[in-house]
């Protein structure tokens, strides 16, 4: 794995570590504050394993006023802090650093409040994604993001890096699903940001603060709107010919005006590699698959349904087939969800990319990509969020040959390159990190990353809150990896990853 | 000519001292001189919503009217790229040829300033961040923003977002400009998501008997599964002749009673699931068929707009007050409200429009207590002729102006750009 660059240590700060240790202990429960060398191991990497890092030492607060009072002391000694939620993220956005205390929100795990009647969560930030909805649908309300780490990302994870899922089309991501956040800047500021009413007045600081990657403040409390559980919930599984043909389907479907509750796309590659692995029954003579799901009323569903059936016969699918039941729904996505584990037993290695295209670009980008398949003589399987155009190639390797590590390495920004070149971005969900840093100029330029850099300088002046993440330290456009998945062992190998 | 030379020779200006830069170059160079010169500009688009906010105190203004046009519209990636200060009316015009919208259904300011329709622009709307009825649905603006480029307070051109909804690549800039009211960029380029039009839509009246049971019906619909797009509550205030009157003449309607309060919510989608979802929700209401009117889409549609445009509020003289409240809370103001008040909600419950009269401008104090109690927020929208601004137009706690403040140092460190708009230093 190449090398990533840190920002400058201070050893001023490694020095004084036993000092510092033993003022945190004063500012919360002495047992909170990790500093032995067994005990910060489990807290040196997040899901972007390859990269690991020893904090100077943990902390685990468990309240607002604890957070803001390790801050105010961070703050004022010049110590860098690194905030973490559950440790799910997939670009390195929770990577410590040798000079900076690492601060956990696990014990932050209580839902506050649930209010029908407002229909909303109140809930500290370390509650899981799944959690939250866990709390409410014995009630028949659910929360809509639903990344596919959910059983385990915890809720103020998914503001950082405003995680998004596979129903975003229709029901957005996290930065459309919350009301409010309280928040401690760096200076131990305590905050709040909107509350349980719609779009609160002023700038929006809550928006600005989701997807923010942890480097403008500590999310202590968030609360996040709650919706109806459809009525009925139905999926088709297609299968076509040809990428085209298929790709054509998925947009013609957008343009004619049905807004899926969510659209996947596997290529060939994936729908024999899920198959294979999981025997979720997909049609292996299909070169592209799609499944789509609606939502809604037994009747709008029924036309929808309808409608979809139509559009993809239109354009020639090979085959069809319509969830029955609940049990058949869930057995459409099981493959899918496979994909991830399916390439892991394919190939020593896998990487997996996040890029956005526009829909329509779909097949382009699929025919690009096999291309450069070819021209690395790597395989490549793809998945696809295709009602929001988030695309997931995943490269297949073995990472003990150097060579094919670094060919995977630059397949991997190419194929990234292409996606900005056809008119998308370098980061649909997974965040930048450490991992995308270095990209961030072929989307940006100077002028709009000096905005952003400014924006962060006037919220943390001394740069200490997650430093050398998501703006590159160096000002140029190095390769740098993606997920790395080594003999399958992902960091956190029984969450589905999609 | 060098933009120095131009301002100074006034090129640039009309007769009223009104910078027209044409692209977002000269904007570029316009601010970046005013910039030099420490000299501020109020920004504006077409004029249709300056009247909302604190008057700017600067030397300047700059219309960004001239920069206006559609740049790329892609029905099929449900988005709709366009310059600045496109009006509304042309982007609704071009997305209702392929049968979709904007969802989040601009309100038309124009009926309370002058009487008429006037939408404006797609940067001033997006500046204010006011949605329509369908808000506790879709979304409000912010939520169909993905990307827009502007200028910010030392002529530097940026930009942030894209075109795909699925992006996380950097601060979320979009959102933090919309509802800043031209305070952080002067905005030259605008991306927005669109959706499909629904096919058709319904509008269904309820006659409720008190306050109590009004928000029965506004939990009972935001509960359930058969999805409403718009809820209104239209009181009667028989105290106050003028505003029954004016309201029974806005919605006169064959199928809808006059004299009385009414809820109306909509229900949109192809008609038959419009049925169903009526038939599912007059059950989870308890509604008989005598209780209720239901207005088909040649009345719902004109109905919807009538909301949107505040025509109950048609070229008000007094202070109008926009206030978001959690819906929990909505009946106490509604108690409130009923012998001080004309007002009407929206939002199923969440949103209130209330008219303030002017000679009982410490009203609004009180109001602000409220809406703080209930935690939620309100906004001063038009101000009577005589209203002194003792009374903050906006609503602000000091840590969130503090750090409003810097942000608007990170885009705008001399203050150049509609200083004083929305709070003072800011």
């Amino acid at each position: 794995m190449s090398e990533i660059a840190l920002p400058k240590i201070d050893s001023s700060i490694i020095n004084r570590k036993s000092e510092i240790v033993k003022k945190l202990s004063k500012l919360t429960n002495i047992e909170n504050v990790l500093s032995e060398a067994d005990e910060l191991r489990p807290y040196e990497t997040d899901a972007l394993s390859v990269y690991t890092q020893t904090p100077l030492a943990v902390v685990l607060p468990e309240n607002t006023e604890e957070v803001s009072e390790i801050l105010k002391f961070c703050h004022s000694e010049n110590i860098k802090v690194v905030p973490r939620g559950a440790g799910t993220g997939l670009s390195g956005g929770a990577l410590p650093l040798q000079d900076a205390i690492l601060l956990g929100l696990g014990k932050f795990n209580k839902i506050l409040e649930i209010d029908y009647e407002n229909k909303c969560v109140v809930t500290q930030p370390g509650v899981t994604n799944l959690g939250i909805t866990h709390a409410v649908q014995h009630k028949g309300f659910y929360y809509a993001p639903d990344p596919s780490s959910q059983l385990a990302c915890s809720i103020g994870g998914n503001v950082a890096e405003n995680s998004g899922g596979v129903h975003s089309l229709k029901y957005g991501t996290t930065t459309n699903n919350i009301l409010g956040v309280q928040m401690v800047m760096m200076d131990g500021t305590i905050c709040r940001f909107g509350g349980k009413s719609f779009d609160q007045e002023g700038y929006d600081l809550m928006g600005l603060i989701c997807g923010s990657e942890g480097l403008l403040g500590v999310v202590t409390e968030v609360t996040v709107k709650i919706l109806r559980t459809p009525e009925v919930v139905r999926a088709a599984l297609i299968g076509f010919p040809s990428i085209k043909e298929g790709g054509d389907a998925a947009s013609e479907i957008i343009s004619s005006g049905i807004v899926p509750a969510g659209m996947e796309i596997m290529d060939k590659a994936l729908i024999e590699a899920t198959d294979n692995f999981s025997k979720a029954g997909y049609p292996r003579d299909a070169e592209l698959l799609l499944i789509v799901e609606l939502d809604g009323t037994e009747s709008e569903v029924n036309e929808l349904i309808k409608k979809v059936e139509a559009i993809c016969k239109k354009n020639n699918c090979s085959s069809l087939k319509l969830s029955n039941s609940e049990k058949e729904r869930l057995s459409f996505w099981a493959g899918r969800k496979a994909a991830f584990p399916a390439c892991g037993a394919m190939a020593p290695d896998y990487y997996c990319m996040d890029g956005s295209i526009p829909r329509g670009k779909l097949a382009e980008a699929l025919l690009e990509i096999k291309k450069l398949s070819e021209k690395y003589e790597l395989p490549v399987a793809n998945c696809f969020h295709a009602g929001d155009g988030n695309l997931h190639p995943l490269i297949m390797f073995d990472g003990n040959d150097k060579e094919q590590l670094r060919k995977t390495e630059e397949f991997g920004s190419e194929i990234l390159k292409t996606c900005v070149r056809l008119g998308g971005v370098i980061t649909g969900e997974h965040g930048v990190g450490i991992e995308k840093r270095e990209l961030m100029c072929e989307m940006f330029n100077d002028n709009d990353i000096q905005q952003q850099l400014s924006i962060k300088k006037s919220l943390d002046e001394k740069n200490l809150l997650n430093p050398g993440k998501v703006y590159p330290i160096l000002r140029k456009c190095a390769e740098e990896g993606r997920v790395h998945v080594h003999k399958n062992k992902d960091k956190f190998p029984d969450l589905p990853r999609f | 000519m060098s933009t120095k030379i131009k301002i100074n020779s006034q090129i640039f200006q009309d007769s009223n001292n009104i910078y027209y830069p044409k692209d977002e170059t000269e904007v570029s160079d316009l601010i970046r001189e005013l910039y030099k010169q420490d000299s501020p500009t109020e920004i504006i688009g077409n004029n249709s919503k300056s009247f909302i906010g604190n008057k700017t105190q600067s030397a300047n203004t700059t219309s960004l009217s001239k920069i206006s046009g559609i740049i790329d519209y892609r029905p099929e990636e449900l988005y709709i790229k366009v310059k600045a200060c496109t009006p509304i009316n042309e982007i609704e015009q071009v997305l209702s040829e392929n049968n979709q919208e904007l969802a989040f259904e601009p309100i038309d300011f124009g009926f309370i300033k002058e009487g008429k329709s006037n939408k404006g622009t797609i940067a001033g709307y997006l500046s204010c961040n006011y949605a329509g009825s369908r808000r506790f649905k879709v979304g409000s603006v912010r939520d169909h923003v993905l990307g827009f480029k502007g200028v910010n307070g030392k002529g530097d051109i940026i930009k942030s977002g894209g075109t795909v909804v699925k992006n996380v690549t950097g601060y979320d800039l979009s959102k933090l400009i919309a509802g800043s009211f031209g305070t952080l960029v002067a905005l030259t380029e605008i991306t927005l998501k669109v959706l499909p039009k629904k096919d058709s839509s319904k509008t269904v009246i309820i006659y409720p008997s008190n306050f109590e049971q009004i928000y029965d019906f506004f939990n009972k619909l935001s509960s359930s599964s058969s999805e409403i797009s718009g809820a209104v509550f239209i009181p009667e205030q028989s105290k106050n002749k003028d505003f029954v009157t004016k309201k029974n003449s806005v919605f006169k309607f064959n199928d809808l009673k006059s004299n009385v309060s009414f809820i109306a919510f909509r229900v949109e989608g192809d008609k038959i699931s419009i049925e169903e979802k009526i038939n599912n929700l007059k059950k989870e209401l308890e509604l008989n068929n005598s209780d209720i009117s239901t207005l088909d889409v040649y009345q719902s549609e004109p109905f919807w707009k009538k909301v949107n445009n505040l025509e109950v509020f048609e070229k008000t003289e007094h202070n109008l007050i926009r206030m978001v409240i959690p819906p929990a809370n909505g009946s106490k103001l509604c108690k409130y409200l009923e012998n001080n008040h004309n007002y009407f909600v929206d939002w199923c419950g969440s949103l209130f429009w209330i008219e303030v009269n002017s000679k009982k401008e410490e009203k609004i104090k009180d109001l602000k207590k409220m809406a703080k109690d209930f935690g939620g927020y309100l906004t001063v929208i038009k101000t009577s002729s005589e209203y002194d601004y003792g009374e903050a137009i906006f609503t602000v706690d000091k840590v969130r102006l503090i750090i409003s403040e810097k942000v608007k140092q990170s885009f705008d460190p001399k203050r150049i750009l509609n200083p004083g708009k929305m709070y003072r230093g800011v």
